[in-house]
Order: C-alpha cells, then sequence, then structure tokens
C-alpha cells in the first residue's frame, strides 16, 4: 500500500508541483491522469523513490521512504517498488531470462531462474527466455519489463505510460495483466498515464 | 553477477573489445619478452664469466676479445705468442690459466684446443668416456653430441676456419673419446681438443707467419720475468724437446685467467698493454659495457611498450565513455531495479579490468611465444638459448599490476559517471 501527505517537487523557481494527497492499497488500483507537463512523470519518480520531493511524506508499506538513506532506498526500492516506463529498457548484453533474474539478485542476491520462467509463461513469453531484449516487439518488451518489476513481489507497482507506445489490441493485453497481476500479488498498482483506453478500464482515477 | 554482465558486455560489442585487447596484448607481450630476454641474457653471460678475472689475447678490441674467447660469438681478435703468454700463465699472481687455441669447426660447431681446466671451470664431467689425452681426440659438448648424434669412437672431419664450408682437412681425422656432461654454459656447443691438436692442424700454414713474429717478440717477453720463463723452459727441455719446441714456437688465441691476487685485475690490463703486444681483457667490465649498450635499446623498446599500453588505455577509455551514453538507460534500470551507485561503479571497472586480464593472459602467451623463436634463431647463430617457460615473478607481476591500473585509470571517469548517474533525469528524457 502507498499514502503520500502533501508532496510538492520544485526543479527550479519557474517550474514547481504540488501534488494532491494519494492513498492505494493492496489489491487495488490507482489511475493518475493530466495533461503534458502536469508532473505526471516527475510525481512517479517521486513516489517510486527516484526523486527526492522537496516536502512531504511519502509511506510505502508504513516506511517513510523521504528519511531514506540513498543506498537504504535503492535497496527498498528493489524489494518493494516495482517500476514499469514507459519505454522498456534492458541489459543489451543480457538475455531476457538473465534480465529477470538480474533484477531479483540486485535486491537479494539470488537468482529465482522458476519464478521468473513462470513469470514469463503467465505472460506469454515462454518462447523468448533465451533471446535478446532488442530481439523482441514493443509489446512483447513492455510484458517482459512487467515481468522484471514483479519477480521481487513488489508492495507496489508502478507504471508510467505503459501502453502508449503500443496498438489497441496490446494496450488491453498489458492492462490485464498489470490489474490481474497486482491482484495476484497483492500489490498496490498506480498507473501514471493519459491513454484513454486505460481511463476506461481503471474505475479509481485521479486528475492532476 | 556483476562480473557476468561485465564479461557479456564486453563481448557485446566485440570490435572495441578485440581493439583493446589487441593493443594490450602487443604492450604486453613486448615488454615480458623483453624482461624475459634481458633476465636470461645477463644470466647467461654472467654464468659463462665464473671464473675468468681477466682474458689475455691479441691487441684489438677488449670487447670482440671477450665475445671470441668466453662466450664463442665472435672472431677472434688475433693469435698470440705461446712462449710469451706462458710468461704471464705462470705468473705467481695467477691461480689457474687456461690457454685457448681456436681451431677447425665441425659443421658450425668449434673446436678449440685448450687444457682440462677448461671442463673444470664449467663444472663439467665426462657423461661417457675420458678425457682427451693425445692428439685428435677429442671431447664433445652436450649439444654437439646431441644434435651431430656422434657416439665414443666415431670419427669425423673439420672444416678450415670458422666457416661451416670451409675447406674441409683431410688428412687428420678427429676420434670422440668423450662426452661432456650438460652445463647450460658455452662448453655445451664445443668440441674441445688439447692444443696441440689445432697446432698440428694447420702446422703447414703456420710456420711462415710465425717465423716472422718470432723475431720481434723473443726480445721482450724474456724482460718480464725472465727467472719463471728460465725455470719454466728448462722443465719443458727435461720432458720433452719436440713439446718445447711446439710451445716456443706455436701461437694460440688467447688465455682465460683467475688470479689468486686479486693485484693482478687492477695491474695487469695496464701492463700487458704497455709491454706486450697482447692486450688483457676485464669480461665483468666489458660485459657491463655491452649490457649498457643494449639498455639503450632495450630501453627505448620498453618506452615504445608502454606507449602501447597507454594507447590501449585511452582505447578503452573511449569504448568505455562512448557506449557510456547508450548505456546509461541500462544504469537507470539497474538502479530503478535496486542496484546501488557502487555497484554500477564496480561494473564498468570490472569490463576494464577484465580487458587487461585478457590482454595479459596474451600478452605473456605471445611474449613467450616470440621468445621461442628469438631462442631458435640464436641458438642456430650463437648457440645461445632461452627459455620461454622461465617465470620472472617479481618484473612480471609489477607488469600484472601496472596493466591492471591502466585498465582502472582507463574506467574511472565512466565508472565515476555512472556512479553519478541521475535515474529520474535519464529515465524522463528517455
Amino acid at each position: 500500500m502507498i499514502l503520500t501527505k502533501g508532496i510538492g517537487f520544485q526543479y527550479n523557481s519557474h517550474t514547481q508541483f504540488q501534488f494532491p494527497n494519494l492513498q492505494c492499497e493492496s489489491n487495488q488500483a490507482l489511475l493518475i491522469t493530466g495533461a503534458s507537463g502536469k508532473g505526471k512523470t516527475t510525481l512517479l519518480h517521486v513516489l517510486g523513490g527516484l526523486l527526492k520531493p522537496t516536502s512531504g511524506e511519502i509511506y510505502i508499506n508504513n516506511v517513510n521512504i523521504c528519511q531514506l538513506s540513498s543506498t537504504k532506498l535503492d535497496h527498498f526500492r528493489g524489494q518493494n517498488i516495482g517500476l514499469i516506463l514507459q519505454k522498456s529498457h534492458f541489459i543489451a548484453a543480457l538475455t531476457v531470462l538473465e534480465n529477470i533474474e538480474l533484477a531479483s539478485w540486485l535486491t537479494d542476491k539470488t537468482k529465482k531462474k522458476e519464478k521468473a520462467k513462470e513469470l514469463l509463461s503467465l505472460l506469454g513469453l515462454d518462447k523468448c527466455a533465451s533471446q535478446l531484449p532488442q530481439n523482441l516487439s514493443v509489446g512483447q518488451q513492455q510484458r517482459v519489463s512487467i515481468a522484471r518489476a514483479l519477480i521481487n513481489e513488489p508492495k507496489l507497482l508502478l507504471a508510467d505510460e505503459p501502453t502508449s507506445s503500443l496498438d489497441d489490441e496490446n494496450a488491453k493485453i498489458v492492462g490485464d495483466l498489470l490489474a490481474g497481476l497486482a491482484q495476484k500479488y497483492n500489490a498496490a498498482l498506480v498507473i501514471v498515464t493519459h491513454d484513454q483506453r486505460l481511463k476506461e478500464r481503471f474505475k479509481s482515477t485521479i486528475e492532476l | 553477477m556483476i562480473g557476468k554482465i561485465a564479461w557479456k558486455n564486453m563481448w557485446f560489442k566485440p570490435l572495441n573489445t578485440v581493439l583493446s585487447v589487441i593493443l594490450l596484448t602487443a604492450s604486453v607481450a613486448i615488454i615480458s619478452l623483453l624482461i624475459l630476454l634481458q633476465k636470461q641474457f645477463e644470466k647467461q653471460f654472467s654464468s659463462n664469466i665464473d671464473g675468468v678475472d681477466l682474458v689475455i689475447g691479441a691487441k684489438g678490441s677488449p670487447m670482440q676479445l671477450i665475445l671470441s674467447s668466453v662466450y664463442q660469438m665472435d672472431a677472434p681478435t688475433g693469435n698470440i705468442n705461446y712462449g710469451e703468454a706462458k710468461v704471464w700463465m705462470t705468473h705467481p699472481f695467477v691461480k689457474t690459466a687456461i690457454p685457448l687455441a681456436f681451431g677447425d669447426n665441425y659443421r658450425g660447431f668449434k673446436i678449440l684446443g685448450t687444457t682440462e681446466e677448461y671442463l673444470k671451470k664449467y663444472d663439467s664431467r665426462m657423461a661417457t668416456g675420458v678425457l682427451f689425452s693425445k692428439n685428435f681426440e677429442v671431447v664433445l659438448g652436450s649439444e654437439v653430441a646431441r644434435k651431430m648424434n656422434l657416439k665414443l669412437g666415431d670419427t669425423f672431419l673439420s672444416s678450415h676456419g670458422d666457416a661451416e664450408e670451409g675447406e674441409v682437412h683431410e688428412e687428420h681425422p678427429y676420434v670422440v673419446v668423450g662426452i661432456a656432461s650438460e652445463t647450460g654454459k658455452v662448453i655445451d656447443n664445443l668440441i674441445l681438443s688439447n692444443i696441440e691438436s689445432v697446432w698440428a692442424m694447420h702446422h703447414h700454414e703456420e710456420e711462415a707467419i710465425e717465423s716472422v713474429e718470432h723475431e720481434h717478440k723473443e726480445g721482450e717477453e724474456h724482460h718480464h720475468d725472465e727467472e719463471a720463463h728460465h725455470h719454466e723452459e728448462g722443465a719443458e727441455h727435461h720432458h720433452d724437446e719436440e713439446a718445447h719446441n711446439h710451445e716456443e714456437d706455436h701461437e694460440i688465441t688467447s688465455v682465460l685467467i683467475k688470479f689468486k691476487n686479486k693485484m693482478g685485475f687492477v695491474l695487469w690490463p695496464r701492463l700487458i698493454a704497455q709491454n706486450t703486444s697482447m692486450q688483457a681483457a676485464s669480461p665483468a667490465i666489458e660485459i657491463n659495457r655491452l649490457f649498457s649498450l643494449f639498455g639503450i635499446g632495450l630501453d627505448a623498446l620498453q618506452y615504445l611498450a608502454y606507449g602501447i599500453m597507454l594507447i590501449s588505455g585511452i582505447s578503452i577509455f573511449i569504448a568505455l565513455y562512448n557506449t557510456l551514453k547508450e548505456r546509461k538507460y541500462e544504469f537507470a534500470l539497474m538502479r530503478v531495479s535496486g542496484a546501488t551507485r557502487l555497484q554500477l561503479l564496480l561494473l564498468v571497472l570490472a569490463e576494464s579490468v577484465f580487458l587487461c586480464l585478457i590482454g595479459f593472459v596474451f600478452g605473456t602467451v605471445v611474449g613467450r611465444l616470440g621468445l621461442y623463436f628469438i631462442s631458435n634463431a640464436t641458438e642456430d647463430d650463437y648457440k645461445m638459448a632461452f627459455d620461454p617457460f622461465e617465470l620472472a615473478l617479481r618484473e612480471e607481476l609489477i607488469l600484472f599490476l601496472i596493466t591492471i591500473f591502466v585498465g582502472i585509470i582507463a574506467a574511472l571517469i565512466p565508472a565515476i559517471k555512472a556512479y553519478r548517474l541521475n535515474i529520474s533525469k535519464t529515465l524522463a528524457y528517455a
């Protein structure tokens, strides 16, 4: 679950954002929408601990992440937050399976190979496991990044425009997978998007 | 796991990697070759000097005298009169004096007229057979016996001088009576006989030259050490009139002197140069001079090799720096997945250090391969072999550390950039 109180972020004196308070329990999904320039990505980065907010508090699983040191935050993020980005990035030299294993190794030094394979098959990617990520289609890549975000069974799943580069069919698949897997792994799901197709699917929405 | 990623990343851009590895290999190969060559060269040279304080020979280049008499590597400076040399050989300062007379060759292996002392100097014993006692009996060095496949009792004909294809002396065949044990020194490549054999072989040729030289040397000689000389001569007279004539009239190439009294080491070079037609040269001094001459060349090569290493360092740096732009998303992603800054720093360093490790391993192998070929060449030309499998632990450890250091320095800036990467910014502008 995630809970925020009065977060603000300031890039410089011209660009500053004040975000509404959010709350999202485990098993629930929250859609954050808003036009470009409203600070959607900034908010997501703040929630994910990639940016430190100028003011306010963020509680993830009852831990105030604003007070964690940088190394502890890296560790906490690895363990409790799964991030799915607008554009999927991978270690280009590693195979799909190795990329997913890496995410689990970086948090607790174990390679959850069986679990990684299970996730890949849930996402319909069994055959891609030993391929290099660059050889997959964009839709497949996005699904791989979902698998990677879920490998550590995070308490919070953050997705930044997960469907923006996908066609209708893939967008629906990804939307369903996100919702279904967040439920299965008992995670709170926060999606930042301006994609109308997702707005139709998720009820609970906050407009920036 | 970081190591595995680094390894896979290295081979993801094989051209960059291969270029860096080739450069590193080249520089490490040159340096390790030089290290081994220098070390073994000095050892080879120094081990042959043992037991020789001074070499007396004909006037000319002292280095040539040393190279020819101690290392059998160069043409001799000329001949000296045995009678004249005998004066110095029997001087009370002298502990041992080994006369050397260069004779013919057998298929490129020199036949050297000398005494039993020569074998003792090299700690060489008879592996089989006995020492030469009569004319035209020879003892073979171990290498000669092995390469020419000669056994006890075999005979062979020699060719004149040191040219392999020289005129063959058919009138006097040599008989193998002994084979010396292996020493790893020049004696392994020599055929030894008594001095009289060399004289007898060339008796007819030398007569003419000798009669001229004999005249003006005879006078000087007697002044220096009249007593010793007469004494010596007297003894010889009683023994064998024939031998006396040989020794007085004949020539030898040089004498290896070891002193009892080290004063001789200081005094003799000047004394001999001023009072006789001979010269006395110190192997230690000449070899030092040779090393310092070689040293300039070796240093230049070594600088060249370090230059190549610098270039390989720069190549690694450029390769890492260039890919940093593409890879910053990877780094940001690893941070998102829970990697710490330090792990990214290590990842970049590891890639560079791996490259250097590969370069070092290849380099040492290639360097030794090079030494093997050089060794084959020098063995054919100078009967001097190098061991490519010898370790120069200290020097190679230093080289190893330098190589790793180059790797770390080359990766430092890219690694720090990875360490300080702003993940939010990187991902936001993706």
